[in-house]
């Protein structure tokens, strides 16, 4: 009988990189909830044309995120990083 | 002003480019040429049916009234977009390994493969549909209506579009029951359509900005000073607005058909994450400044026809005709695929499982299911469309076009908790999702589906001021005494509450059912067990009965290249399969991708004798498995075993190898050996016979080699016989007490002594060999004289000279026998015990090489040994022996 897969404490560069750029694709609609409701902070005192400029200038930047991750995600079916369970709290990676 | 006739012959042209367009792609993709078609920007471009006429046209009327706030309907998408990795990649994995038809099937399928879950959502969302269609055309005939505002009532005009409609999707959409539910005419054509509407609203947007307002700067001017300058935001609408769009952008079954079930490949996600983003930022960017422009130039016009009537203003009709086909582009893709999809809930979840309950004899039936899943479909598209064109007629076309849609958005948003809790939660369970949906479903209806009727259409003033029965808690649009809340953000919060709480609680204090657990263990987990879980146990269905049915649903061809397939993974040929639980399930998931998890299940259902997973079927196979390990393991042990011993075989074999290499030289050394005295014997015996005149001396001469050459060979074949003896165990040892020094004695006086300068010295320290013995003493004076005779032959020394060291110790005597010659060569050392091994010239040594192979084995006979004693500088051998008393010869035991 064997045990439960092991799971590497520490990853090579690649895979910690791999890592954190699916962080990143993570917490990317984090930040786009977070910027689409600031302006419910200011908007009372703001034109529509200002927040029209912000609006608009945030959605921009968020579009140039995903992009990049999109494209800087190592996208292969079958060796779906994700398939491994998420890596232990605190992995320092050697990288 | 264009004439009402171009209008007509301009979109019915535009139309049949459509079905052009549509029909070219399907051939093509019939020809297998459909790859291109297949691009991740075709993907996107299907996303786009997001925007309806409603955005089209409503977006800039949104616009005029409420300022910025329409832009949540596209922030809400975006995040989900950009947030593709979590939710939207685990959607597609799922619909596709699962072979999901449509979001009322991948919830139906979570549940258990629910038939109640999957009938429950198809009538909430064609509830929460119908409106929406009913919009989408009335945005089309609003917009015909601004061509020519006398000439049409707008009814038959709807109606056309409706029938139009209709007979397109039924075309593309029901064209054939594909098993994967694609359709690449309908979705080329979306993606044309995609792109005639993008474009309309820029060039319309280019216009108003540069052409009217006189560049960006000036548009903003324009902005600020219009009645929109203020942003008077609400927060709580704000917020409700971008969460129930990125909500409906997933649980829209038109959105959802697109994203997941058209999906051919999970990467084109990655691209549409940041390329959809980008197409809803283009389609929004110019609202806000038409709508300005719009208002300052046409005060008191109706806004949501400003993307027509602003061009019309300034006389650019061509743009206006642009405009025009770009709303009706919209209008229509949205009206496509929401029937498509409709069409195929309503037969997979609403229709088939009614017709297996009551047809005559359900699955097993004769006749083609598949006619009744097409006509049922077809009948389904027409049915949809002609509720939309009720509700449009009966609703008499209301001026505020986006107070639907997003009456639309709170109703399906309800399919949030149950799909999100279904993907991401385990523990999620049929009873939870069914009372979380119906009652979310039962409190939209009654706050915001039923009240946006208007006071006195379906509910009566009295009740929406006062509660029914005049219990004020219950007012439908203040819950419990809520009061001052927008009446969209109050429905949204009291239905997705109540939701949320009994999907919660009912998921808690329920318990699944095996089949619930086994798909909720699969979709949760769908990265790692993509592979699927057995959804069956052990059954005793008959295969004619299920390709009989398999046929019928997914056509004779495929259902005998699958059964035929199938048969021969399992090593059979024919048509007919043994039903494994494996196969079951692979042919339900194939049969799924045509009439839904949940018919597909009950069918086989039918036919296996309701033969489905139980729970001592889960815990079987767990057991299976774990004793298939133990198996392993067991199997494992024994290879071992079976390792050792070949091993110790195949060492046996190499010995006995050896020992017959050793034994056919033996043979050839024997017969050599005898050979050569022979040989000389019978020249000197013919030399006699046949020769005279032989002096005396010369017969003497050879009649003593005669004679010599006899007695080697006696000698010879003595020795041979001796040693045989000995080998073989066979022959007595006369044991008997005596004494080291007579033993010595005896072997130096029998020994052929010579005098002169080259005699043989003799070293004894007699003190030493007054040792009692328990031996056989000729067998050792034998040992002896060997050796004492090799010293005298092979001692080159010029004076030879042989010490005899005898040392006792407690249980054995070691008597050294060590001369000082040249010794034997370290290489010869281990070869002179061997049988026939001679270091130097045969005749030289008048031996045979017998000696001390007969010396090893008469030692080992009386418990001792013989060996060879290096460094001593000559050659020097050791003979050990055993103590009186201290052990007996091991040759007593085998001597009988």
């Amino acid at each position: 009988m064997r045990g439960p897969r092991s799971e590497p404490l520490f990853l090579a560069r690649d895979t910690y990189r791999r890592r954190r750029i699916m962080d990143a694709a993570r917490f990317l609609p984090v930040a786009a909830m977070f910027l689409f409701t600031v302006p419910v902070l200011w908007a009372r005192t703001t034109g529509t044309a200002a927040g029209l400029l912000y609006l608009f200038g945030a959605w921009f930047l968020l579009i140039l995120a995903a992009g990049a991750i999109a494209r800087a995600l190592p996208y292969l079916p079958g060796t779906d990083p994700d398939d491994a369970p998420a890596p232990p709290p605190g992995d320092g990676g050697t990288g | 002003m264009l004439s009402f006739n171009l209008l007509l012959a301009v979109s019915i042209g535009y139309a049949s480019f459509l079905f052009l367009v549509a029909f070219a792609t399907e051939r093509r993709a019939l020809r297998g040429q459909a790859n291109w078609l297949r691009s991740p920007t075709v993907y996107t471009l299907s996303l786009s049916i997001y925007c309806t006429g409603w955005t089209f046209f409503g977006a800039v009327g949104y616009a005029a009234r409420s300022g910025l706030e329409y832009l949540t309907i596209y922030l809400g998408p975006t995040i989900v977009m950009i947030g593709w990795w979590s939710l939207l990649r685990k959607l597609v994995r799922i619909g596709k390994t699962q072979r999901i038809t449509s979001i009322a099937d991948l919830l139906s399928s979570r549940y258990g493969k629910s038939a109640f879950i999957g009938g429950l959502v198809t009538v909430l969302v064609v509830v929460g549909t119908t409106p929406y269609i009913a919009l989408q055309l009335q945005s089309v005939t609003l917009s015909f209506q601004v061509f020519a505002p006398a000439s049409d009532d707008g009814i038959s005009t709807g109606f056309w579009v409706a029938a139009g409609l209709a007979l397109f999707t039924v075309i593309f959409g029901t064209r054939n029951l594909d098993v994967d539910e694609r359709h690449h005419g309908v979705v080329i054509a979306i993606a044309v359509e995609a792109v005639v509407k993008l474009i309309a609203l820029l060039a319309v947007g280019i216009f108003v900005v540069w052409g009217v307002a006189g560049g960006p700067a000036e548009a903003l001017r324009i902005i600020d000073a219009s009645p929109i300058a203020a942003w008077n935001m609400a927060p709580d609408r704000w917020v409700t607005l971008t969460f129930l769009a990125g909500a409906a952008f997933i649980c829209l079954p038109r959105m959802f058909h697109v994203l997941v079930v058209e999906n051919t490949d999970e990467r084109h996600l990655g691209v549409a994450s940041w390329a959809f983003p980008v197409y809803l930022l283009l389609i929004s960017l110019f609202v806000v400044p038409i709508a300005a422009v719009g208002l300052s130039a046409m005060p008191g016009q109706n806004p949501d026809l400003f993307v027509i009537t602003v061009p019309l203003q300034y006389g650019r009709e061509g743009l206006a005709m642009l405009s025009f086909l770009g709303g009706f582009s919209a209008a229509t893709s949205m009206v496509v695929v929401a029937s498509i999809a409709l069409s195929t809930m309503v037969s997979n979840h609403l229709v088939m499982p009614l017709w297996l309950r009551f047809a005559e004899g359900g699955a097993t039936v004769s006749g083609d299911v598949r006619n009744v899943v097409l006509v049922s479909r077809r009948i389904s598209i027409a049915g949809v469309l002609a509720l939309g064109y009720l509700y449009y007629r009966s609703s008499g076309g209301g001026e505020a076009l986006a107070a639907m849609g997003l009456i639309a958005f709170a109703g399906v948003a309800q399919l949030l908790p149950a799909l999100i809790g279904g993907i991401f939660w385990r523990g999620a369970t049929r009873v939870g999702a069914g009372s979380g949906i119906a009652l979310g479903f039962t409190v939209w209806l009654y706050t915001l589906f039923l009240p946006s009727f208007g006071a006195d259409a379906l509910l009566s003033a009295a009740t929406l001021r006062d509660g029914p029965w005049g219990i004020a808690a219950l007012r439908p649009q203040a819950l419990f005494g809520v009061t001052g809340l927008d009446p969209l953000v109050h429905a949204v919060f009291w239905s997705l509450t109540a939701n949320l709480a009994a999907f919660f609680l009912g998921s808690l204090l329920s318990f699944p059912n095996p089949l619930e657990r086994l798909q909720g263990a699969t979709f949760v987990n769908i990265y790692r067990y993509s592979g699927g879980v057995r959804g069956w146990g052990h059954s005793i269905a008959e295969a004619e009965d299920l390709l009989v049915m398999a046929q019928r649903i997914i056509g004779p061809g495929e259902a005998q290249a699958l059964f035929v397939a199938a048969a021969a993974s399992q090593g059979k040929r024919g048509y007919l399969p043994d039903v494994t639980p494996d196969f079951l399930e692979r042919l339900e998931r194939k049969l799924s991708g045509s009439v839904g998890a949940a018919t597909a299940h009950a069918m086989i259902g039918q036919i296996t004798g309701g033969v489905t997973v139980s729970v001592e079927d889960l815990m079987r196979v767990a057991d299976e498995t774990a004793q298939m390990m133990e198996q392993q393991s067991a199997l494992e042990t024994k290879s071992r075993e079976l390792e050792r011993t070949a091993r110790q075989l195949r060492e046996a074999n190499e010995k006995l190898t050896q020992l017959s290499v050793q034994k056919d030289a033996f043979l050839s050394q024997i017969s050599h050996e005898l050979r050569t005295p022979m040989t000389s014997i019978r020249s000197f015996s013919e030399i006699l016979r046949d020769g005279a005149g032989f002096s005396a001396a010369d017969r003497k001469r050879y009649s003593t080699i005669i004679h010599d050459e006899t007695l080697r060979l006696t000698r010879l074949l003595d020795d041979l016989l001796d040693l045989s003896v000995l080998e073989n165990g066979h022959g007595t040892l006369n044991i008997g007490p005596a004494r080291l020094r007579g033993v010595l004695d005896r072997a130096l006086a029998t020994m052929e002594r010579q005098d002169g300068p080259g005699a043989l010295r003799i070293l004894r320290r007699l003190g030493d060999e007054d040792i009692a013995l328990m031996t056989d003493s000729d067998r050792l004076a034998q040992v002896f004289i060997n050796i004492l005779s090799n010293a005298q032959k092979y001692c080159t020394a010029p004076q030879p000279t042989l010490r005899i060291a005898v040392t006792r110790y407690e249980r054995r005597v070691e008597v050294d026998f060590i001369d000082n010659g040249a010794g034997i060569p370290s290489e010869h050392q281990s070869l002179i015990f061997e049988k026939f091994a001679r270091l130097s010239d045969t005749r030289a040594a008048g031996g045979a090489g017998l000696g001390l192979a007969i010396c090893r084995e008469i030692m080992l006979r009386l418990g001792g040994d013989i060996a060879y004693l290096p460094g001593q500088g000559g050659a020097a051998f050791r003979v050990t022996l055993p103590l009186a008393g201290a052990e007996a010869p091991r040759a007593t035991a085998t001597i009988s």
